[in-house]
């Protein structure tokens, strides 16, 4: 008996080491690791990146692979949770083997991971909008979707264009909410802007009316930024129509999705936000570069999932196709290479806009990716 | 002067969810002197079901009421299935055995719903009452009044009938309760179904104004617990002035002082509270005579 297991494991070994000599990797897959709040408070963003990445990955077997070999997708659900977060990015690196890493869906979680990947060298493409994560520029970090610094960017030229410089911040107490407000309040001086209100709410608040109460006493106030994504935007919204407040609003790309216009009802009447060319797919001019992208990815979506796109698979789309056409460049599925070409991206038309990286860019957008839109019949204007 | 009466309209609001939450709390501790920690999933089945039978095409007082009949038998189950077998196990096992039910309950709405945000339509349309420069939403005054007359209802029920008065009498003594005949087993899964049906009320009431999703009962059931736990344990009308509290100190702290500070203040003022008044403020002293 002995002697036959001895047997049985020589064969095995033999035959591991004919294939290593004969150049065939034992696992013919790329493997590609994910990170992904698909539960927790953050799911709305997760579930639809997680859902866009399946698709892509069933998408790209289906023609044959990268350069004819399958994408193996290894996805984690962190729940929003960095301590999780952190373990998954741990697990992908060592268990896993993975040549190269989507996700973090929240700013928490992919601050988390980081220091996982830069020192494990894996190239890790973010899903979210903190611009702390590719500022200042990590060589293994990229990310694909818009800084809340450029939406802050985006919207005080809104408010400068229409002559509102005296605003106040209503903002959530999340990551994500924390990070915009501190650039929303580092840029104020740049557009010649003046914060006159700053106040927060918890992220499971069910009532904001004592905040903007105080905020619109404030002397001299034209306007009120909600820096915030999940319930807390549409309550803000629904309460500032409750107070009648007489001053436009304007809320962040984090509720860029159809959802918040049907939750916050009427009172999403005129209220103003940044968010991608995805959400206005139909409206994009024909001549514009990401029309056939956008639609592209939205018709597929919906077809594939049944639900409605947001912008938040949009990411997800965009790190994966980046992902896809620099592996494809690098002609090899080693770490580094893949690395150097995700940064060699130019000129790639995502879901976001068009993103060009350099070695000082990680995430290579400029303003002109944001739309301006503005509520209007329970739909989408393009304003800017 | 308005800038007040907006805190107090607010806190009132939050206050009465609170409220009724920390009622629900009372009625299984009272049974059992268990406390029910999956009391907040009651509330987000309550909000959700509606969201989903309304969906579905049903009317929305029917949604709503069907949707507090399924709590309410969600709540029957949990008793039969998961406190009555443990019954002999202590009281501290059947708490953990609630949050493990609370967790599943939570994992469940998952799948069977979505991880979405959701509401319904209010029931008197949205547009705002003014009060002397403040304004309330019609919602608003449903959620107090339907705080209201659950509380009197449970104070009628607990009072005035025989049923009732057994609830009390297996909460004061389970063993004399049982041998003056009163079916213990019967008072514990009417107390789960009824506490299981004021949940799902509150969830009915609130979501119009604070949304619902499958993981909202988390923060209820805190806030709840924490009201329950200022007006003093077991006692109906303690949790009713404690969810108020709760409710006007988060208020009062978020106008007048920070936002920042609104959920610490709360639990300091509790703290304090159960500091000089270990029962709450009006919880029974109990003596254990040797």
């Amino acid at each position: 008996m002995k002697l036959l297991d001895s047997f049985k494991a020589t064969v095995a070994v033999l035959a591991v080491a004919a294939v290593s000599a004969s150049g065939v990797p034992a696992v013919a897959d790329i493997k590609i690791g994910a990170s992904l709040s698909q539960t927790g408070p953050a799911s709305f963003l997760g579930d639809p990146e997680a859902k866009t990445l399946q698709m892509l990955v069933d998408e790209i077997n289906e023609k044959g692979g990268i350069k004819g070999e399958k994408v193996q997708l290894i996805l984690y659900d962190d729940g929003g949770d960095p301590n999780n977060g952190r373990t998954f990015a741990t697990r992908l690196v060592e268990d896993d083997e993975v040549v190269a890493v989507i996700g973090g869906t929240t700013t928490g979680t992919t601050m988390a991971m980081i220091p996982v990947f830069e020192e494990a060298e894996i190239p890790f493409i973010s899903l979210a909008g903190a611009v702390v994560i590719v500022e200042p520029v990590k060589k293994w970090v990229f990310k694909t979707p818009h800084t809340d610094k450029m939406a802050c960017g985006k919207i005080y030229g809104d408010m400068k264009a229409r002559g509102l410089t005296k605003v106040g911040l209503i903002s959530g107490s999340g990551g994500f909410e924390t990070s915009m407000r501190e650039q929303c309040l580092a840029l104020a001086g740049e557009y010649g802007i003046e914060i006159v209100a700053d106040e927060s709410y918890g992220p499971k608040d069910a009532d904001m009316t004592p905040q903007l109460t105080k905020i619109g006493n404030t002397a001299g106030l034209q306007a009120v930024l909600n820096p915030g994504f999940g319930q807390g935007p549409a309550i803000v919204t629904r309460n500032f129509k409750q107070l009648n407040l007489q001053v436009p609003l304007y809320q962040s790309h984090g509720v860029a999705s159809k959802s918040f216009i049907e939750l916050a009802g009427d009172a999403a009447e005129g209220v103003r936000l940044p968010a991608a060319a995805l959400l206005v797919a139909d409206k994009l001019d024909g001549s514009d570069p990401q029309k056939a992208v956008v639609v592209g990815y939205r018709d597929a979506y919906e077809k594939a999932t049944g639900k409605p796109v947001s912008t938040f698979g949009g990411h997800a789309y965009d790190a994966f196709m980046i992902l896809v056409e620099a592996i494809e460049r690098a002609g090899s599925a080693d770490p580094a290479a893949i690395r150097d070409e995700i940064e060699n991206t130019k000129g790639f038309v995502g879901t976001a806009g068009v993103v060009n990286m350099s070695a000082e860019d990680h995430m290579g957008l400029d303003l002109s990716a944001f739309r301006m839109l503005e509520i209007r019949n329970g739909d989408w204007t393009i304003v800017d | 002067m308005s800038e007040l009466l907006q805190f107090v309209f607010s806190g009132v609001t939050v206050g009465a969810v609170y409220a009724l939450v920390a009622l629900g709390f009372t009625i299984i501790y009272n049974a059992s002197d268990v406390v029910n920690f999956s009391q907040g999933e009651f509330v987000m089945l309550g909000g959700m079901t509606t969201v989903f039978l309304h969906a579905a095409g049903l009317p929305l007082a029917a949604a709503a009421i069907l949707a507090v009949v399924i709590a309410a038998a969600v709540g029957i189950a949990l008793n039969k299935l998961a406190i009555e077998p443990a019954r002999n196990a202590s009281v501290v096992t059947l708490i953990i055995i609630t949050i493990g039910a609370s967790i599943f309950l939570r994992g469940v709405a998952q799948i069977v719903f979505d991880k979405q945000l959701h509401r319904f339509p209010s029931f008197s349309g949205d547009a705002p009452f003014v009060v002397a420069g403040a304004t309330i939403l019609p919602q608003s005054l449903w959620v107090v009044f339907g705080a209201a007359v659950v509380f009197l209802g449970l104070y009628g029920f607990f009072t005035r009938t025989l049923t009732g008065k057994a609830v009390l009498a297996t909460a004061n003594n389970r063993l004399a309760a049982k041998l003056v005949g009163v079916n213990t087993n019967f008072v514990m899964t009417l107390s789960f179904a009824l506490s299981a049906a004021i949940g799902a009320v509150a969830g009915v009431l609130v979501t119009p104004i604070t949304l619902t999703s499958y993981d909202i009962g988390i923060t209820l059931a805190l806030k709840g617990f924490a009201a329950a736990m200022l007006g003093g344990m077991g006692n109906p009308f303690g949790a009713l002035v404690g969810g108020l509290a709760v409710g006007l100190i988060e208020a009062m702290t978020a106008g007048y002082i920070s936002s920042s500070y609104k959920d610490a203040a709360a639990f300091i003022v509790i703290l304090a509270v159960l500091f000089v008044m270990p029962n709450g403020m009006f919880g029974k002293t109990s003596v254990n005579r040797v």
